[in-house]
């Protein structure tokens, strides 16, 4: 399955920008030429050269340093997004798809209503109640996208409670739950790993996005939308300070979209439509 | 038709319902007092007991939701904080700027995605198809904020084309409205074409499978005949719903946007209210916003009859 998949030429080219992006944020953590954080006034607004690959920011700090610990920011974002969206998305989509009853029915009707939020603008809703920091923003896009991964898993599951395995383990005399957790839910696991890698995507871009407004991770800390928001008043003196960041997000997120084209296609032809 | 549009208008009540309740909860966990915001500094106890009864704040929750919904559906979203002015009016007027540089942006995407989507469909599988899908993908990967930084790099500074800073109504002077209307309105159109465009010719797949064509081809009808009487039609509908969500989302969604133009629009209005605790123009703009969305989706679905007149009887 696994070299069937990286046989697709996008499925490659995105396992290796994916793969960038992932060493850069380990470096991000365990190593920086610089430090991304401490101003040094004396080489401002440097260009780029041997010295600092990608420049200096108006505080004089590294950008090429900047770039790889706001990669761990990202990562570090758009990874716990996915890992608390999915768990608690996935937990209720299988609780509501398994068992049927007023209180799915009541479930689901509030999980439309939160769909019916346009995404980005849930997350500021919410970023207006726990403040702008790295915590705020999982919570945000996590609140965002739980309604989707249920939606999906709920579907899925819905369709499984109908196999024949499945009666079969109820036949057995196992508990409901049981049932559920070891023959529905694992059944699902394809789309929600289709799904999970594109919702990291969302995350990814979303982070950016809420940090260019100013409401994602607070400065100092790096991350690739505030750098774009601060080199927006240096535009002209500093074209470099907007080149990089813009680069590293527009890369990594097409590692991510292409390799969850090939995934999708791998796992599930009919997925197009749904994600 | 009648029941059909019924049931859907039915539908988005409750929907619109819990949606309120949501930002009414959302916006009374946040800490700190409305009244005490509204006050300021002034450390007057008997003032800020006779602002929280005048608001209504010293009564049940359930009291003050249903005071305030009452309000809302008669068009009174309160005033704000920071600018002493009816909430409504700021919301319409930020409002009507975000729809002036998204609807375009979301045609001319249309008019460009549709097509080519078709024509790679038609030449599925061959350089054109991949181009045009590599394409696609590039441009739905890059962050709608930074393609316009370097739209204003390039085409505002570099070229001096068009004006960087600032935003001109193109209904009070056209020529000028419409100069600064190009760089965003671009920005947001070829990103969102890269969406609509991989939708469009995945239906057209789909529809090209199908044995009406395969009957007309028999016939003896031309190529372009086939696409634009007989495909086009079956294509539009799926495509529609993703043009629907596009215009829904970006119609509040366009923040960054906005931002990078410095564009007054309602996406703007929120994040700078929710930057200056002007939570009255925060919970009108988060509900006001929600509501289009909501209603654009529900016309994309009252019009899908127009296009397949199967979706009637079901």
């Amino acid at each position: 399955m696994r070299s069937r998949l990286l046989r697709r030429p996008n499925a490659k080219i995105g396992a290796v920008l994916i793969a960038v992006m992932l060493v850069a944020a380990v470096f991000g953590v365990m190593y920086t030429p610089y430090d991304p954080i401490i101003n040094n006034l004396h080489a401002r607004l440097v260009a780029p050269s041997g010295q600092h690959w990608l420049g200096t920011d108006e505080w004089g700090r590294d950008v090429f340093s900047r770039l790889l610990n706001g990669a761990s920011v990202s990562v570090f974002v758009s990874f716990s997004t996915v890992l608390v969206s999915v768990a608690i998305g996935a937990l209720v989509g299988a609780l509501t798809g398994y068992f049927s009853g007023w209180p799915s029915r009541f479930v689901m009707l509030f999980i439309d209503a939160l769909l019916a939020f346009p995404s980005l603008i849930m997350a500021l809703g919410v970023i207006a109640v726990f403040g702008a920091s790295s915590t705020g923003v999982i919570i945000a896009l996590s609140l965002t996208y739980i309604p989707a991964v249920a939606r999906v898993v709920r579907a899925n599951v819905l369709s499984l409670r109908e196999k024949e395995y499945v009666e079969a383990s109820r036949v057995m005399g196992n508990a409901e739950l049981y049932t559920m957790l070891r023959h529905a839910l694992p059944n699902a696991v394809a789309p929600i790993i289709v799904l999970a890698t594109a919702l990291f995507g969302w995350a990814l871009l979303a982070e950016s996005a809420l940090s260019f407004l100013g409401l994602g991770v607070p400065p100092p800390a790096s991350s690739w939308g505030g750098m774009l928001a601060d080199s927006r008043n240096y535009v002209e003196q500093a074209p470099w300070l907007a080149i990089a960041p813009g680069l590293a997000i527009s890369l990594s997120l097409l590692g991510v979209n292409l390799f969850g084209d090939a995934l999708r296609d791998e796992f599930d032809p009919h997925m197009k439509n749904l994600v | 038709m009648l029941t059909y549009a019924a049931k859907r208008i039915l539908l988005a009540i409750p929907t619109l319902l819990i949606v309120a309740i949501a930002v009414f909860a959302m916006l009374h966990m946040i800490p700190g007092d409305p009244a005490q915001l509204m006050l300021g500094d002034v450390d007057s106890p008997e003032a800020l007991a006779r602002l929280r009864s005048e608001l209504g704040l010293d009564r049940p929750l359930a009291v003050q939701f249903f005071l305030w919904i009452g309000r809302v559906l008669q068009g009174d979203f309160g005033t704000s904080i920071g600018q002493q002015r009816p909430v409504l009016e700021m919301l319409l007027g930020s409002f009507a700027v975000t729809a002036s540089i998204v609807v375009p942006a979301v045609v001319i995407a249309a008019l460009l995605a549709i097509p080519l989507g078709m024509l790679a469909a038609w030449k599925q599988n061959t350089k054109v198809d991949a181009g045009l899908m590599t394409l696609a993908i590039v441009f739905l990967s890059i962050p709608s904020f930074w393609l316009g930084l370097l739209f204003l790099m390039f085409f505002g500074l570099k070229l001096d084309l068009f004006p960087v800073v600032g935003y001109v109504s193109p209904f009070e002077n056209f020529g000028e409205g419409i100069s600064y209307l190009v760089m965003p309105v671009m920005s947001l159109a070829l990103i969102e074409t890269g969406v609509i465009v991989r939708m469009a010719r995945a239906s057209t797949i789909e529809v090209l499978r199908l044995e009406y064509i395969t009957h007309a081809r028999a016939k003896g009808l031309s190529e372009p005949t086939i696409a634009l009487r007989h495909a086009l039609k079956n294509t539009l509908a799926p495509t529609w719903t993703v043009i629907g969500l596009t215009l829904g989302s970006l119609l509040g969604g366009a923040v960054v946007t906005e931002t990078v133009f410095t564009i007054p629009g309602i996406g703007r209005l929120l994040v700078d209210s929710i930057f200056a605790r002007d939570y009255p123009v925060v919970q009108g703009a988060l509900l006001f916003i929600t509501a289009i969305y909501v209603g654009v989706n529900l016309l994309i679905d009252l019009s899908y009859p127009l296009f397949d007149p199967r979706v009637r009887l079901s």
